[in-house]
């Protein structure tokens, strides 16, 4: 058995399930001390289905904590940056893009030195291992001990990224060393940003990790437990320590994965009704399709793969306007349950509008926590006009139609699933929807994306195809995106290429061409093959 | 003379980045460049021409190369400065100032850089008034101003300096040598005096880089409609507003070709368009038939913020409006047309401006 968990901004929500049935489920409010919030959440779920401890393989964590750490700007640890690229780049030197007030958290210790390489391996200047050997003495006597290492071009050669951790590790032992070619892409910026933001988040991920270690500790639960990262798969707690910017769009992508989870499907358009925004995203093969643009996180750019996400200001707690008549974008939030007219306070929300529709069923079989016939005080509302209550309705229609439209990446009908605490809003036909699902277990639809979450490895590298075929150059990269993912815990035999893609690069010689794939495999040991894993893949 | 700081950097390039109809490099480097360099340097001065002496010698910068490798072997900085340097130095001449070569994307910022550096004047003006792919598309070879001398240099130190025929040849030579720089190299070159530059040069558009950016702020600030403000900002049409239906890219000569296609929506309802690109916006269709061509401007802008929107990033059901306004008048002359006309591009068409088309709607 599995236990997914998410810890979210205001909630913090657990399932418990036997392979692929849910067995039970939790929403309780996440803690200032995040561990308060889990270990409350799983008192819940283990309670409520009674089950011995022993019986648990897995946790599986998903959280928002160090994204809001950067956002917030509190528990950063001060970072230096060694970048090896002279004599280019020496204009624009590290955390030149980052808001002051952050770089002036962070330390703004930055420093230059020779090497870096060519898009086609060459070098750009010699490795001088005692520059970095100087730069590391003086990092040791600023007293820091956070350190990120970027070079140009090392996701084609990080060669010199890892011969300079090794010279700063001589000179600081317990040096915490970040190389940007572990964790981004080509853009050099914005891969040695979320180098440094890893580096300064390193102290509260050990904190965080160790923290969630003792809420199981707590509950003599025994079993391993995960992270979920930005891509919808597993990183081991260990792993997590060392790479926490690894989590930052963990969020939406479990709900995302648990929306496909939830209804079988692998193609589909995911609507993530909230409080206050609904946020509508695509899945492909099973997992969210990626941004193509560069990412803000707390105001620094960044080249994660994050989820292609689309926001508007609509959720259950949207206020409503009557003329001209206006669904959101403000809304009451968090505050629903006091504010709203069916719980007994003065503002008209579209929760208000459903109830007095009172509409929304839930499908077959479905057990919708506080459904539609079951939300507050219904009479309060039962004398709303219904000309307006039929008109907001197809407003909130209309609104999610046009997103969903927006996100679809062709013009056949997709089936979209809706998941989300504010799914009720969902009363009608989705234009240019095949179908509308609304899974059992919705609002916990992200707690159940951490816990069916697979281990994933990528390669995202340029070839130059006038020395290779590009079907070698192809297989190259599977299998170096596959051998990722077994070496990130995934059982080999369960490893599938899930995205292939090909930048062809126009005024580079030899046929270069920027190749990523991305392989997925289950978690060794935790969902063996042929069990669990409820979401097929492959044909 | 007015003084450009950091604040004007941001507007200019929203600004380059409509006028990149689609290419041009992502202004975003060439916008830190400017705007660190302002932080320590200070502002820069911006010149109109009528204010410097008709034999003031003015060397535009620019740089060269792939997109995708300028985000990862960032400048130096000092190689811009160096090519700078170089052509004055071949020329025999103090440069008086520099300039833009191409009003749109990266290369329209990026002088700022070393207008600051050297403390020297940023004229307002450029050689193309939007952006094109390749060295000689520019009113200065109409007007018989050279790309020679051209200087280029890479951030070890290395200067090569050409002496060429035509204009052509620079772009022949330069392309297959930047590919040893690592395919990035910083170029000095067009050097001409003002004098020249009143004849051939178009006036003002680092100016209107920036109202076209302040003016895309002000209207998301104020909630007015942005497209609508890009539209009367560039004194241009609305071509359609609608939903991006496909996206079909391939390569062909070296170049990223592909074309988009929408359906209408609202006033445009019923309404098909074809978007055709070699790196840049090169002609639109509606219905089939042509509404605009090279060298006058396309661009497309999210259908809400206003924002500009590159041929990379174009993708299905993205919700844009296409505007298309005139190219600056020089580009219509009969030397300057033959460089940038739709046929050279492939089109077998005849050059309608766009103005014309959309006259009296």
């Amino acid at each position: 058995m599995r236990i997914g968990i998410d810890v979210g901004g205001t909630n913090t929500d657990a399932v418990l399930m036997d392979g692929t049935t849910v067995v039970s489920s939790t929403k309780t409010p996440t803690t200032a001390n995040v561990s308060e919030g889990i270990a409350a959440a799983l008192r819940d779920v283990i309670a409520d289905s009674g089950i011995n401890t022993a019986s648990i393989d897995g946790v599986m964590i998903g959280t928002t904590h160090f994204t809001n750490a950067v956002v917030e700007r509190k528990h950063l640890t001060p970072t230096a940056c060694i970048r090896l690229g002279l004599p280019a780049t020496v204009c624009l030197p590290p955390m030149v893009d980052w808001p002051l007030d952050l770089r002036d958290i962070v330390g703004g210790n930055a420093h230059l030195a020779h090497g870096g390489h060519e898009f086609d391996g060459r070098e750009i200047s010699a490795f001088e291992p005692d520059e970095v050997r100087d730069i590391a003495e003086k990092i040791k006597a600023a007293g820091l001990k956070a350190i990120a290492i970027s070079s140009v071009f090392s996701p084609v050669n990080s060669i010199f990224e890892e011969q300079s951790a090794e010279i700063v590790r001589s000179v600081i032992p317990d040096a915490n060393i970040t190389l940007s070619s572990e964790i981004g892409r080509i853009g050099l910026l914005e891969r040695e940003n979320a180098a440094i933001m890893n580096s300064c988040l390193r102290q509260l991920a050990a904190r965080t990790v160790d923290g969630f270690k003792a809420a199981l500790d707590e509950l003599r639960i025994t079993s391993p437990f995960y992270i979920s990262q930005n891509d919808g798969t597993l990183m081991n707690a260990d792993f997590a320590k060392e790479y926490p910017v690894l989590t930052f769009a963990s969020g939406p992508t479990n709900s995302m994965r648990g929306a496909a989870f939830l209804s079988g499907l692998k193609d589909a358009i995911v609507v993530d009704v909230g409080g206050t925004t609904t946020d509508i995203g695509v899945l492909q093969h099973g997992f969210p399709r990626v941004a193509a643009l560069a990412v803000d996180i707390g105001g620094v750019r960044t080249n994660f793969r994050m989820p292609d996400t689309y926001s508007i200001g609509l959720g259950g707690g949207s206020l409503i306007q009557e003329d001209p008549l206006k669904v959101g974008p403000r809304s009451v939030g968090y505050e629903l349950t006091e504010k709203a007219l069916v719980f007994g306070g003065d503002v008209l929300t579209a929760t208000d509008i459903i109830v007095a529709g009172g509409v929304s069923t839930p499908r077959e079989g479905g057990s919708v926590e506080g459904g539609a016939l079951n939300i507050g005080d219904s009479n309060v509302v039962a004398d709303l006009d219904s000309g307006l209550v039929e008109a907001v309705q197809a407003r909130i229609m209309e609104m999610i139609a046009i997103a969903v439209d927006r996100m679809k990446t062709s013009a056949t009908p997709v089936p979209v699933i809706v998941v989300g605490g504010g799914s009720i809003l969902v009363t009608g036909e989705i234009e240019g929807a095949s179908e509308i699902i609304k899974p059992d277990h919705f609002p916990v639809a992200n707690a159940i994306g951490a816990a069916i979450a697979q281990v994933g490895g990528e390669c995202d590298r340029i070839f130059s195809l006038a020395e290779l075929s590009r079907d070698e150059a192809l297989d190259q990269a599977k299998q170096e995106a596959s051998d990722r993912a077994v070496n990130a815990g995934a059982a080999a035999a369960s490893v599938d290429i899930v995205d292939v893609e090909e930048v062809p690069l126009a005024y580079l010689p030899g046929n270069a061409t920027r190749i990523m794939v991305k392989a997925v495999g289950d978690l060794r040991g935790v969902l063996p093959p042929g069990e669990g894993g409820g979401v097929e893949r492959g044909a | 003379m007015r003084l450009l700081y950091e604040e004007n950097i941001e507007d200019i390039a929203l600004g380059a980045a409509v006028l990149g109809t689609g290419g041009g490099g992502d202004p975003y480097v060439g916008k830190l460049m400017a705007r660190e360099a302002i932080r320590q340097y200070g502002p820069v001065e911006l010149y109109t021409l009528d204010e410097l002496d008709d034999d003031d010698l003015i060397v535009p910068s620019a740089g060269m190369g792939a997109p995708i490798v300028i985000v990862e072997k960032l400048p130096a900085g000092d190689d811009m400065i160096r090519a700078f340097q170089a052509l004055g130095k071949y020329s025999g001449r103090e440069p008086r100032g520099t300039m833009s070569i191409e009003a749109g994307g990266l290369n329209s910022i990026m002088p700022i850089y070393v207008a600051a550096r050297l403390r020297i004047p940023m004229v307002d003006c450029d050689g193309m008034g939007r952006a094109f792919p390749e060295i000689q598309m520019t009113i200065f070879t109409a007007y018989g101003i050279t790309a020679s001398p051209f200087a280029m240099s890479d951030e070890r130190g290395n200067v090569l300096l050409m002496d060429t025929v035509s204009n052509k040849w620079v772009e022949t030579f330069a392309r297959s040598c930047v590919v040893h720089m690592g395919a990035e190299g910083m170029i000095a070159l067009y050097s001409a005096t003002v004098k020249q530059l009143k004849e051939a040069a178009i006036y003002g558009t680092i100016t209107l880089a920036e109202e076209i950016g302040q003016t895309v702020r002000d209207a998301r600030l104020n909630e007015a409609n942005p497209v609508d403000a890009v539209r009367k900002a560039v004194g241009g049409f609305l071509i359609f507003r609608g939903k991006i239906t496909d996206v079909d890219r391939r390569i062909e000569g070296g170049w990223n070709r592909g074309d988009a296609t929408m359906a209408g929506t609202g006033d445009f309802e019923g309404q098909a368009l074809k978007l055709d690109f070699q790196n840049e916006h090169l002609a639109v269709r509606v219905n089939g038939e042509f509404a605009a061509t090279v060298p006058d401007l396309i661009a497309v802008l999210d259908g809400e913020t206003g924002e500009p929107i590159t041929t990379e990033a174009l993708r299905y059901g993205m919700r844009v409006a296409v505007i298309a306004f005139p190219c600056a008048p020089q580009w219509r002359e009969p030397d300057a047309l033959k460089l940038a006309h739709p046929r050279y591009f492939g089109y077998d068409v005849d050059y309608i401006p766009v103005e014309e088309r959309y006259r009296g709607l």
